[in-house]
């Protein structure tokens, strides 16, 4: 939780494997599947096939199709029918297949689940976890490479994670599945073949904060999910240029971790705020605005963001143009301080 | 509304208008296996609703409730459905089983909470096995499909969690409207697909608001369960003991995992959609009056009268009782309590989450300081 707090896994023990983001979801699942006989997973494809990222590769062998559930084509079905298994003690992890699928299902993501325990005065809870591959940068066509965080972060009642590397993806999705709340996990799809360190027996920090994964003491950036490696890329080339960014991974979109960034960003007096999704009407706003009330006199420039255009996302044979890469990050950084510059 | 009818098949019927009982070869047991005080019975819980429906429409009317939805009209719909079923099937109600959810001992207090928007829903639903009202309709479709998938996924490890749940089956509620929506599709084919034992009560009332059935469907709802695999009946929806009948015949087959099945109750909405809607606007005075002939309460109170089953005692004691239930309501609406907001803070999560409690401890200071401003 502090800025001094990595994620990086102990490795004195054998319950340490590497192993690809995706591999460490499966692994979160299984090991959710065998610790409690109520929770099941719901979703297209999930079954035989392993999902098509292959995630769920193996469970239902191992789980029988009575708990690793192969569900019709139908998303509003997959979370509308995990409402009704959970009101009735399960705990269901649907599968969205991809991001640009979850809008049939976003009428019951935002008007039933994420308010049936507020409605309800808490009598009933709904912990449902729904699972999202997220985000761009696989040269894939229409809907396949979306990032609807921020249309999903305005709707009380939700909580929403993103793990940036396989130790996170391992307990971030444990986290989720054993919370009593409605989770939605936004999977970084570009990064579910990214190798690390998985500690089973050494929990990653709490799901629902953000991480110091780099510390710097000439401005900050923070990101998460898929940009998250692309931020730690970018500070390595600014050290090289002399220039020492801190990098936070937020983690955590609802409840946000304004705290942590707003610290590192009172310390660095310069913050940049990166995600795949557009800037105009995104969660970055939010994070501009919560540290800006929070780090007022301490920042030497506005909060600037890195993000995709106010447009569809384009076809992916264009998508290198739209995505935030290492250099537009620090573009935005040069900026931040150019204001500096100029307020001397 | 005429030319629409005369080419549908006829509902299925045991007591006709005027109040005189046929026989059927199937559902004519089910009536038969009722003693008289549980005929009775149905039209107590049907009178009680009247009663009770009425003393809403005007308490909205006197600015004592955010909005009312009338069930006059569809009060043996509703009875002869529920009385069917056992404490143990669960019911997804949409916002107008007002019948259904007094008939499982939901109190006006309980119910009149959502109306009075004092709370958004007034009742535990594991205390009463009684879903809270659906606001967007059609959602409550595939919550009951998945609380079905929870009973086969109950009986499959035989580690039922609730008592006597091995026969259980869910009612699934909704009207003529909602049959439209996307959800109701997605229920139905989840239904099917899994074998669920689901029962789909669609009460066609004609109306929704101010467009017709006819715009939903040209074809009988009831002809939608065919597509799916699984059969639809249609039934008199102001015939109580058809209702009640069709529905017991049913919830046996689903019993027996026969199901899914659906059941298309023909009734007629008597009052506006919503004491926000003018019924007049849309709908010709003849149709009303078509209707109120076939009231549901006066053909059962004619056969039950015909038939020596009840005593102008008891329809005086009726009388009395609903008399009672409407004056617990006035009293329940005029001083219930607000939820407070902090309470609304406290269950948007199972768990702390930092924003919102950050905005509720604002909040609390905020108003502290026009509560010093007032005291100094």
């Amino acid at each position: 939780m502090t800025a001094e707090t990595t994620t990086a896994p102990a490795q004195d023990s054998s319950t340490v494997t590497t192993m690809p983001l995706a591999k460490a979801i499966n692994a979160a699942l299984r090991d959710e599947l065998a610790a409690d006989a109520k929770t099941l997973l719901i979703g297209e494809d999930i079954g035989a096939l392993g999902g098509v990222f292959r995630v769920t590769d193996g469970l239902q062998s191992e789980f029988g199709t009575d708990r690793v559930i192969d569900s019709p084509l139908a998303e509003s079905g997959i979370i509308g029918t995990s409402i009704g298994m959970a009101m009735r003690g399960y705990r269901p992890v649907a599968e969205i297949q991809f991001d640009g699928f979850v809008f049939p299902s976003y009428n019951q993501i935002t008007t039933q689940l994420a308010k049936i325990h507020n409605r309800t005065d808490g009598a009933v809870t709904v912990p449902v976890t729904i699972r999202i591959p997220y985000g761009g940068h696989i040269g894939s066509i229409e809907h396949h490479s979306e990032s609807p965080e921020a249309l999903f972060a305005h709707t009380a009642g939700l909580r929403i994670i993103t793990p940036s590397n396989p130790h996170d993806a391992y307990w971030m999705t444990r986290q989720a599945i054993v919370s009593d709340d409605p989770v939605i996990i936004l999977e970084p799809k570009r990064r579910y073949w990214l190798k690390g360190e998985v500690d089973t027996a050494n929990p990653a920090p709490d799901a629902f904060t953000a991480q110091v994964l780099r510390e710097g003491t000439d401005a900050t950036i923070a990101t998460y999910g898929p940009l998250v490696p692309v931020a730690l890329a970018a500070a390595e080339v600014a050290a090289e240029n002399g220039r020492s960014l801190e990098v936070i991974d937020v983690r955590s979109i609802s409840p946000l971790d304004d705290e942590t960034i707003a610290r590192s960003a009172a310390k660095t007096q310069h913050l940049v705020v990166a995600h795949e999704a557009p800037t105009f009407g995104g969660f970055g706003a939010e994070i501009a605005a919560r540290v800006t009330e929070r780090a007022y006199p301490r920042l030497q420039a506005p909060v600037l963001r890195v993000g995709g255009f106010h447009m569809p996302y384009p076809p992916s044979a264009q998508e290198h143009r739209y995505l935030p890469d290492i250099d537009r990050m620090l573009e935005a950084v040069e900026r931040s301080f150019a204001y500096q510059r100029a307020s001397v | 509304m005429a030319e629409a009818h005369a080419e549908q098949p006829a509902p299925i019927q045991l007591l006709d208008a005027d109040g005189k009982l046929s026989h059927h070869p199937v559902y004519s047991t089910y009536i038969e296996q009722l003693d008289d005080a549980a005929l009775r019975d149905l039209y107590r819980h049907m009178a009680l609703e009247r009663r009770f429906d009425a003393e809403a429409t005007s308490l909205q009317r006197q600015g004592q409730l955010a909005l009312w939805a009338p069930a006059q009209g569809q009060e043996a719909a509703q009875v002869g459905t529920i009385a069917a079923l056992k404490p143990t099937d669960r019911v997804f109600p949409t916002y107008r089983e007002h019948a259904m959810a007094l008939y499982r001992g939901i109190s006006a207090e309980e119910l009149m909470a959502t109306f009075r928007a004092v709370r958004h829903t007034g009742w535990d639903p594991n205390a009463y096995n009684f879903n809270n009202y659906a606001i967007v309709l059609a959602s409550q479709t595939l919550h009951a499909a998945g609380w079905a998938m929870g009973i086969n996924q109950d009986l499959r490890s035989g580690n039922l969690p609730r008592d006597k749940a091995a026969d259980e089956i869910v009612l699934a509620c909704l009207g003529d409207g909602a049959s439209s929506q996307g959800d109701v599709h997605e229920s139905m084919v989840f239904a099917a697909s899994y074998q669920l034992p689901m029962l789909y009560f669609i009460q066609n009332n004609h109306w929704a608001i101010s467009v017709p059935t006819s715009t939903q469907s040209p074809s009988p709802l009831a002809n939608r369960a065919t597509g799916y695999g699984f059969e639809g009946l249609r039934v008199d929806g102001n015939d109580v003991l058809a209702s009640y009948a069709v529905a017991k015949h049913t919830a046996e087959q689903l019993r027996n995992g026969q199901g899914p099945k659906l059941i298309e109750s023909v009734t007629y909405r008597m009052g506006a959609h919503t004491t926000a809607d003018d019924p007049t606007k849309y709908r010709p005075s003849e149709e009303v009056e078509h209707w109120a002939d076939r009231d549901p309460l006066t053909r059962y109170k004619t056969w039950l009268e015909n038939e020596s089953k009840a005593t102008e005692e008891f329809f005086e004691q009726v009388e009395q009782e609903a008399a009672e239930l409407a004056a617990e309501l006035r009293e329940a609406v005029q001083t219930m309590e607000p939820i407070d907001i902090e309470r609304v803070f406290d269950t948007v999560y199972t768990e702390p989450h930092r924003q919102v409690q950050a905005e509720k401890a604002w909040l609390k200071d905020y108003e502290a300081g026009f509560a010093e401003e007032e005291t100094s």
